[in-house]
């Protein structure tokens, strides 16, 4: 039914347990968990839950099963943490290496098709930064279905919820976090199809929005990567964490930064500069090109800087030829595709330009182990209210997440938040609702699409991420972290002035990227302020004029809190349990 | 340079029925429909409106009709398409504005084939164990992404939007001929009813549109096949 706008409609109000915000891989694992528990759950998402960008993940998800080599768990913990630059928290990386084993036999078990050893076992190859017996060589960890494993995990967690019997709701977009008085409430989410809004009251929500790299011009990310679960925490009090630590990842396609997956240096691919060299070779004489990904990044933004990049420009080649034909088409098939059609680049037979791509946020909204948010530097929990994936930061990424590290928390944490969340809805209930909980972000979607005049937000979309990529990207300066600060705020006074041109109700995506563009620049806020903040070089967040990682000063976890005026910052200790911190050389 | 972008257009708050709107856009040859469609909306017409999400051919959300052809709009690049391209939703079903379609129909046929693995043996403390040929015989139809391509553009669908169509059929033969599932018998039986592999005349379309390379023909007729060995 169509509704007139400007009428005061109530919103429809539904009851649940337990909402979900988000359906990928960390969104339907809860799901699942809850299910299983029996708690009457809704699973919100803004897209069909296949569309989802952990469909996109390339390469494979790392478990120590031991199947082709030698492996153990310790000796993933330990690639985590040194990967993450000894910023990780170690009792969450525990979890995250011990765990992944059995998630991986449980997906497997629940029909992931995945690619399978002469004898019928999961194969397994090498990853950057995953090696065996504490750093001493490569090992074969990634577990992979050919180059489409985030594709197949989608798919099997969403077919096991289809199994279940889970409750979607597909389109829905969530514009506000229900919290009051110090419990969560539930969500506010706009139904796409016709413009309602729609109120989900419920003890427990967890947010698994995903990403944020959005905030970038050159990015991996899809387009819906805009930051919303952090957003809508940070704008109810929640801090973020670690948001200066983003992952650039190195091989991105040139130009649209499409990422060409870590899975092609892994079977072997070689990087290579105008001089035919593999250039890895100065920056990591032991691991090469399977070094982590801020240093293969580093290393080449250094390679094109001292003029070597490819006819003087400012990409390199990867290399995959001297693989062949069989093991290309067996295991990167969808990357060479990717470059035959977004670059017209034959890979069995050229080798392929690329430059680094903005890829992974570290940081977000802080949990503890069991996923449930914390607000503070004392492990001070908000009832109900839990996170996962790459919209929450536990830490197990510390300043630098290792390939395959990302779907592993997924399943890890996904898992352990729907866990949680049926514990907490065991004895806890919703708070009433607040009479009109969704009158602000009514009045908020109503001003951009009926106040008079005003700017165009896809103008300030674009400046923002031109912005960022230039001051706040592989290389940081505190001059060009000072220019941002108030660039930033310059986009968001506009931003409150923007109009969109489309003032209808019925599926109205001018409406919701707008939407989208006041999330990403909470999210560039926080990240630009706790980037300026620390004065060293640590995992993905280097600072040319602090080149140094300086544990004295900086072993601790920035937590970033909306503020008057820009984000006020705290700190937190670094759980270390097994590994102390040490120089870190690959 | 410039080319001459035609959008089959339908808002139900402000049309009573579709039109085609035009618009002069600049391209580089290697641009896709999507970086079209994207400047439209950002720089001339805010209200142009289509779904999309990845931008690389792998979520399945901008599957539409262009140049009488359905396609990811993210996946086909100008040059392949010339300087007069035209877009429409897909075809056959509800459209709810502009490029945008109702998939609930869709995704309920999907539901239907019971897309999920069923063993109920007792769980094995590691991973069960299947060959890499095993493996190998349902990889095609593993990659489907739902994008609904296929199913819009099969002429047996347009007939009759009761049938399953072949996007489903894709995704029960991903399971039929898993070596691990035990419920190959359930979803044949349902596939053998009229709205099943029956309807399919092939044609071809379906194999001609999937945006993955999945030879869906070959699916459909090696379920119909095992439909006809267990006599269902
Ligand atoms: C190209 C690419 C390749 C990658 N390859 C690998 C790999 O090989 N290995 C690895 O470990 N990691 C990889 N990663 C990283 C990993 O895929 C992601 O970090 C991970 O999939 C994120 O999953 P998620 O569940 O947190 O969120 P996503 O899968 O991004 O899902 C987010 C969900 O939230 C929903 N949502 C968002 N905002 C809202 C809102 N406001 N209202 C309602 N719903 C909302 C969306 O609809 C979606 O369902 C890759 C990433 C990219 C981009
Ligand atoms: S936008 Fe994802 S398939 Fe085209």
């Amino acid at each position: 039914m169509m509704v007139s706008r400007g009428a005061t409609r109530s919103p429809v109000i539904h009851e649940f347990e337990a909402v979900i915000v988000g359906a990928g891989g960390a969104g339907l694992w809860a799901a699942l968990e809850l299910a299983r528990a029996g708690v009457r759950t809704a699973v919100l998402t803004k897209l069909y839950p296949t569309r989802s960008h952990t469909g996109a993940a390339q390469g494979g998800v790392c478990a120590a099963l031991g199947n082709l080599e030698e492996d153990h768990w310790e000796w993933h913990m330990f690639d985590t943490v040194k990967g993450g630059d000894y910023l990780v928290d170690q009792d969450g990386a525990e979890v995250l290496a011990q765990e992944a084993i059995e998630r991986v036999i449980e997906l497997e078990q629940m029909g992931l098709p995945f690619n399978r050893t002469p004898d019928g076992r999961i194969d397994q190859r090498r990853f950057g930064g995953h090696t065996r017996n504490f750093g001493e060589g490569p090992v074969r960890r990634s577990c992979f279905a050919a180059d489409r494993t985030g594709h197949m995990i989608l798919q099997t967690l969403y077919q096991q919820c289809i199994k279940h019997e889970v409750t979607f709701f597909d389109e829905y977009h969530v514009v506000d976090l229900l919290v009051d008085d110090g419990l969560t409430g539930g969500v506010v989410a706009y139904r796409i199809a016709d413009g309602e809004l729609h109120v989900f009251r419920a003890a427990a929500v967890l947010l698994a929005t995903g990403g944020n790299g959005r905030m970038f011009r050159v990015t991996s990310n899809a387009h819906t990567l805009t930051g919303d679960g952090m957003a809508l925490a940070y704008r109810r009090g929640i801090p973020l964490q670690d948001m200066e630590f983003y992952q650039f990842h190195p091989t991105g396609i040139v130009g649209l930064g499409i990422l060409l997956s870590e899975a092609a240096r892994g079977e072997g691919g070689y990087l290579l500069n105008d001089q035919g060299e593999r250039f890895m070779e100065r920056y990591a004489p032991r691991l090469m090109e399977l070094a982590p990904r801020d240093l293969v990044s580093r290393a080449i933004y250094m390679e094109t800087r001292a003029g070597r990049g490819i006819g003087g420009q400012d990409f390199v080649y990867l290399d995959v030829r001297h693989l062949g034909r069989e093991v290309i088409e067996a295991k990167l098939p969808d990357i060479t595709d990717f470059a035959r059609i977004y670059q017209g680049v034959e890979p069995l037979t050229q080798p392929v330009p690329i430059q680094p791509t903005a890829h992974y946020a570290m940081g977000g909204v802080p949990t503890d182990i069991e996923a449930r948010v914390v607000v503070d530097d004392r492990g001070t929990v908000l009832p109900g209210l839990h996170a996962a994936g790459e919209a929450a930061c536990v830490s197990v990424h510390g300043a630098n997440r290792l390939g395959t590290n990302s779907l592993v928390d997924l399943l890890v944490f996904g898992r352990r938040a729907g866990r949680s969340m049926a514990e907490y809805c065991r004895s806890a209930a919703a708070p009433e609702l607040v009479a009109n909980a969704h009158e602000p972000v009514r009045a908020e979607l109503d001003a951009l699409r009926t106040r008079g005049v005003g700017e165009n937000p896809n103008h300030i979309r674009a400046e923002l991420a031109a912005a960022m990529m230039d001051d706040c990207g592989v290389f940081r300066t505190g001059d060009g972290l000072r220019r941002l600060v108030p660039r930033i705020r310059e986009l968001k006074e506009r931003y409150e002035r923007a109009r969109v041109q489309d003032a209808g109700s019925i599926f109205n995506t001018d409406l919701l990227e707008a939407h989208e563009l006041g999330y990403l620049l909470d999210c560039a806020e926080a990240t630009v302020a706790s980037a300026l903040a620390r004065e060293e070089s640590r995992g993905a967040h280097f600072r040319e004029d602090h080149p140094e990682r300086d544990d004295g000063d900086w072993l601790k976890h920035t937590l970033a809190y909306r503020a008057e005026g820009g984000p006020r910052l705290a700190y937190k200790p670094v759980t270390i349990t097994r590994f102390e911190p040490k120089p870190r050389t690959y | 340079m410039q080319v001459d972008l035609r959008v089959l257009r339908y808002d139900p708050e402000r049309d009573s029925k579709p039109y085609w709107a035009e618009y002069l856009v600049e391209s580089g040859p290697m641009e896709r429909v999507l970086d079209l469609l994207h400047r439209v909306k950002w720089e001339q017409d805010g209200t142009l409106t289509f779904r999309r999400s990845c931008a690389h051919g792998v979520c399945g959300s901008d599957a539409m009709l262009i140049n009488g052809r359905n396609r990811l709009a993210c996946k086909i690049r100008v040059d392949q398409l010339g300087r007069r391209i035209s877009v429409a939703p897909l075809p056959g079903l509800p459209v709810v504005k502009d490029l945008v379609v109702d998939m609930e129909d869709f995704f309920a046929k999907y539901r239907s084939v019971r897309p999920y693995l069923v063993n109920e043996a007792p769980l094995p403390a590691r991973e069960r164990l299947q060959s890499p040929q095993a493996r190998a015989r349902y990889d095609d139809t593993t990659k489907c992404i739902l994008c609904a391509a296929c199913t819009t553009s099969c002429p047996s669908f347009w007939a009759q939007k009761s049938y399953v169509g072949p996007a489903a059929i894709v995704n029960a033969h991903r399971f039929v001929f898993d070596s691990r599932d035990e419920a190959a018998q359930e979803r044949l039986e349902i596939l053998a009813d009229k709205d099943g592999v029956w309807r399919c005349r092939t044609v071809f379309n379906c194999t001609d549109a999937c945006p993955r390379g999945i030879n869906i023909t070959q699916a459909i007729l090696e379920v119909s096949a095992a439909i006809v060995e267990r006599r269902i």
